[in-house]
């Protein structure tokens, strides 16, 4: 009698022949995305007096090969949050259609109350809904990306969430595959972190000063961010989506082009191509 | 010689289209010792009157909080209660966890009541033989729902459910065009009088046998409305509104209209 532990709960070889050991495994170990694929560049974001402000290029690069030229990586949700998604593309129209399914069971879930209130007298009509602000699709986001890490099946996107909040002030916070979250008055994922960071920061380095800032600086800000993008980061493009969220809803636009490009610094640029310094 | 054939178990129906079981279970509620609960534009109150199984005994306890912005008034078996009351307090912590924000009070008790009418549809199961009212506040303002056995579950301006509340529910019906402008004490007293109809003859209300449950939705000076969270007064506490409800006729429903009581 065999007694190892691998033989435990198997048929017995010595009765009913050798075990056919392919009906336990077929093609070696599960695995789950380990590198994204089709992938998006930076998503960029700013807050400012009463909202925030929210930018990615259109681009969807497969590698280097700027693949589809025409990807929406900002999402709105709810009418009061936008949501925008670095990193791969498939994984962001996963968590797309997860969110709308969200949005209408919350939406469903809301509507007669809405009607309760509309017959109703004044009382809670200031007050925002009961539906999930901005805050809180980040913190279900967060749980969610956290959760997919811990069974080592990352979402592979980096996620900037911005809206209001339960206080009905700006809210803008970031989240990536790692599950780890955080907020900031400016938020930028992939080169954006390098480039465009220290640019918004200028202009919004607390939140007491992004709530100096104007809606028209706020947009100036960011769009003169997505050119320095442009310039420098390969996996770029210049048509962009840009988003304003403030009380009154998100207002998206999706077929933006950058404008007043100048390309003279690049003759100064030495040390790439064929010229001999 | 002549039993009821149709009631062994919740998923026969009888051949007049009832399910026994489903009704036997909303007898165990009438069973328990009444509650009432209403709601106005700004709180939401549950009162309860509490037994004491014996003179020895202490009195059960008869309101729970589930989240700093639920609380609920249980009559029936409390045991039922207990594992409804555990599985709110959880659903409002895992809300809590993965939205950051208090659950809303309508999808916290449909989730009971889902649960609940499960049990009257598969064999071997019995339906809980509590019912509950369930107070609490969300965006929306205060609310206070209905949940029965059956599974049903209904949102109410005021209720009362448990033994003689029927008296309770008068009251509540002759007074309904008040509540929702009642200020918070207001509320309690015509709580606490809804629940004076339903008790017996040489019984009243004492600070042992009387509990009051409370929750808001405050507006602050800043114009954003703040939860008062779920509480429950018991003992002395509740002495000052017991006796500002003492022997006062005003409001009193009209006694004697020869109405239907459950016994």
């Amino acid at each position: 009698m065999d007694h190892r532990p691998q033989a435990w709960g198997r048929p017995r070889d010595d009765i009913y022949g050798a075990y056919d050991a392919s009906y336990l495994q077929t093609s070696g170990p599960k695995t789950a995305t380990q590198s994204p694929v089709v992938t998006g560049t930076s998503v960029i974001a700013i807050k400012f007096k009463d909202g925030i402000v929210m930018a990615a290029d259109n681009l969807a690069s497969y590698g280097s090969l700027a693949r589809f030229t025409d990807v929406k990586r900002l999402r709105t949700f709810l009418d009061t949050s936008v949501v925008g998604f670095g990193g791969d593309v498939s994984d962001m129209q996963f968590l797309d259609r997860h969110l709308k399914e969200l949005a209408i069971d919350e939406a469903y879930e809301h509507n007669d109350d809405q009607q309760q209130q509309d017959d109703d007298d004044s009382h809670h009509k200031s007050t925002p809904g009961t539906a999930l602000n901005a805050a809180n699709l980040h913190k279900y986001l967060q749980k969610l990306m956290y959760r997919r890490r811990n069974d080592f099946d990352p979402l592979w996107n980096q996620i900037l969430v911005g809206g209001l909040d339960a206080a009905r002030k700006p809210f803008l916070a970031s989240v990536d595959l790692r599950g780890t979250a955080f907020t900031s008055p400016s938020l930028a994922t992939g080169f954006g972190a390098a480039l465009a960071q220290p640019i918004m920061r200028r202009y919004a380095a607390t939140d007491e000063d992004a709530a100096r800032l104007t809606r028209e600086q706020a947009v100036d800000v960011v769009k003169e961010c997505m050119k320095v993008l442009f310039y420098r980061d390969a996996r770029s493009l210049d048509r962009y989506s840009i988003a304003v969220v403030t009380k009154d809803g998100v207002e998206l636009s999706e077929d933006e082009q950058l404008e007043r490009q100048s390309w003279a610094f690049a003759e100064r640029i030495r040390g790439y191509g064929t010229q001999t310094v | 010689m002549f039993r009821n054939n149709y009631d062994n178990d919740s998923v026969t129906f009888s051949p007049q289209g009832r399910i026994f079981q489903v009704e036997y279970a909303a007898e165990a509620v009438k069973q328990g010792s009444v509650v009432v609960g209403i709601a106005s534009k700004t709180h939401a109150v549950l009162v309860a009157i509490k037994r004491n199984a014996e003179e020895l005994s202490s009195y059960q306890k008869k309101l729970f909080p589930i989240d700093e912005h639920v609380g609920i008034a249980i009559a029936g078996l409390t045991s039922d209660a207990r594992v409804l009351s555990n599985f709110m307090k959880q659903q409002c912590l895992g809300h809590r966890l993965t939205y950051g924000r208090n659950m809303p009070v309508r999808t916290l008790v449909e989730m009971i009541g889902s649960k609940a009418q499960i049990n009257t549809q598969h064999y071997g199961k019995r339906p809980y033989g509590v019912g509950l009212l369930v107070a609490g506040v969300d965006d929306q303002g205060p609310h206070l729902f209905e949940f029965q056995p059956s599974g049903m579950t209904e949102e109410m301006v005021a209720f009362a459910i448990g033994a003689r509340s029927q008296m309770a529910r008068t009251y509540l019906e002759k007074n309904i065009d008040a509540f929702r402008g009642c200020s918070r004490e207001e509320l309690i007293r015509h709580g606490l009088r809804a629940l004076k109809e339903s008790l017996v003859q040489d019984r009243e209300l004492t600070v042992d046998n009387t509990s009051v449950g409370v929750v808001g939705a405050v507006k602050a000076d800043d114009g954003t409305t703040k939860v008062e969270p779920f509480r429950v007064f018991d003992g002395q506490e509740v002495t000052a509104w017991i006796e500002s409800v003492a022997d006062d006729k005003e409001g009193g429903a009209g006694e004697g209209e020869g109405m239907e009581v459950d016994s």
